[in-house]
């Protein structure tokens, strides 16, 4: 399953615009490769990262696997009902954001892939 | 990649697939957590034909494959034991058979059997007997959970559910035999099935058809962590010394046996040991990760699970001793975070055996 609308990282992350604002979360392809998901390790509101930087991770019975920031930004939320629904990136990966930044370099949404290139890259 | 009899089985039920010692082997076919619970409620298959199988034959072979072990070999039952070197760590565990007087059967772990059956081939020199590494010949299966024996009871026609926990027979099936024992690696009352390769899809289908949810290598491994029964490569391994990793139940120093000389003198001397530890906030504790108190790095955590229907994070530690104390609090390394932990005993499950 893919959505049209969003743009994606190399690394499995799904990113959707909402004006100097995103959203990010984990793509389908990403939760089903890891299974059942147990536990999401957040950031704290205010941290700032780079884009490629390790913002958390998330945790599945078998395996830690750490995600990445597609685009520099600076965490002005975080989806607290995955601490105690982790499983919602199982069920609702597309519906389930993990965190929400304020962007500090726009331009670096360009290079982030587009549907069909994500799509290209998971077959 | 080595692949088991099942393999193809494994690919059917499209399962999460996977590489362990060498083997090709199914990780999860719907779920880790449904698999487990499963096997808690129900009752699950696990493909254990990676496993490995050297049979000692001749004689000697009860004086031998007793000088190899750490445990006293009882003929009636199945004996849990340890393998150790001459510097008294552990090669390996291991499950003893006595199959005949003449006849003994070591079932070892996958990734230890070439180096184990090297060991006893070597060792073997100075008796009457024959050593044969039959691991590719031999399937198993083990089938656990609280519904184990009304699957096994539809799967042979003896009766087998008067078995006791450790002890075993064999029994026929199809046009040979099997062996049927009442061991598992779960905490759950079950059996493992040991057959012939050409009977493995067989034994697999009945069993499936008799009810059981085919479970991964993911699930073994959380029922047997819970269960708090060590796994070589984490609990136990050649840097570990026995009494560190609460081996005791498993060694018989009435008796002589490889590694016993140098195992005595380090008795008391350990510095380590095994403890049990529960996370103060939730997070997923991971073999590797390192355990401090303050500041001061004072040993890892050998496994740890987020585990289903247990709401606290646990593992399974090698810390030094003086830090072991029940309610000492430490700290567990989580990426970039200390994590907060107490020291704990090691019932995290009340493990349900055939007595």
């Amino acid at each position: 399953m893919i959505v049209k609308s969003l743009r994606y990282s190399e690394s499995h992350e799904w990113l959707k615009e909402e004006g100097n604002e995103a959203y990010i979360g984990i793509t389908d392809y990403a939760q089903e490769t890891l299974g059942a998901i147990v536990f999401v390790d957040l950031p704290s509101v205010g941290d700032t990262f780079l884009q490629g930087d390790v913002f958390g991770a998330v945790e599945s019975v078998k395996a830690a696997s750490d995600i990445y920031l597609p685009v520099s930004g600076t965490i002005v939320e975080i989806n607290q009902r995955l601490t105690d629904q982790p499983e919602l990136l199982n069920d609702d990966p597309f519906g389930s954001w993990i965190v929400k930044i304020e962007l500090s370099n726009p331009d670096e949404l360009e290079a982030l892939l587009n549907s069909d290139a994500y799509e290209a890259l998971t077959k | 990649m080595l692949q088991t009899p099942l393999h193809h089985k494994h690919i059917e039920l499209h399962a999460k697939m996977a590489e362990y010692a060498g083997f090709d082997m199914p990780i999860s076919y719907s779920n880790i957590i449904e698999e487990h619970l499963a096997v808690r409620h129900h009752v699950g298959v696990f493909d254990v034909s990676h496993m490995g199988e050297i049979l000692i034959e001749g004689k000697d072979a009860f004086a031998f494959a007793s000088f190899l072990v750490t445990n006293k070999i009882d003929p009636d039952k199945v004996t849990y034991a340890l393998l150790l070197n001459e510097q008294g760590y552990p090669l390996d565990d291991l499950l003893v058979y006595v199959m005949k007087e003449d006849q003994i059967l070591l079932v070892v772990n996958a990734g230890n059997a070439l180096k184990d059956y090297a060991w006893i081939e070597k060792q073997a020199k100075s008796f009457d007997v024959s050593t044969r590494n039959i691991s590719d010949r031999f399937s198993q299966l083990a089938i656990q959970g609280p519904k184990a024996s009304a699957c096994i009871n539809d799967i042979v026609k003896s009766h087998v559910t008067d078995l006791i926990f450790m002890t075993f027979k064999v029994v026929p099936y199809a046009d040979k035999y099997v062996i049927v024992s009442r061991t598992g690696y779960t905490g759950e009352d079950g059996f493992e099935v040991y057959c012939h390769n050409e009977h493995a899809d067989q034994l697999w289908d009945d069993t499936i058809k008799a009810g059981a949810t085919p479970c991964g290598l993911g699930a073994r491994d959380t029922l047997r962590f819970q269960s708090v029964l060590p796994l070589y490569g984490h609990e136990i391994s050649e840097m570990i010394n026995p009494f560190e990793a609460r081996l005791s139940f498993a060694l018989d120093v009435d008796h002589d046996f490889i590694g016993k000389e140098a195992l005595l003198n380090m008795k008391d001397q350990n510095t380590s040991i095994l403890v049990g530890l529960e996370l103060l906030e939730k997070n997923v504790p991971r073999q590797g990760y390192a355990v401090y108190h303050d500041d001061m790095w004072i040993g890892w955590v050998t496994t740890g699970y987020l585990l289903p229907e247990t709401e606290k994070p646990l593992a399974l530690a090698m810390i030094k001793k003086e830090y072991s104390k029940f309610g000492t609090e430490l700290t567990i390394q989580i990426r970039k975070k200390h994590v907060p932990c107490v020291v704990r005993n090691r019932k995290f499950y009340q493990k349900n055996y055939e007595r």
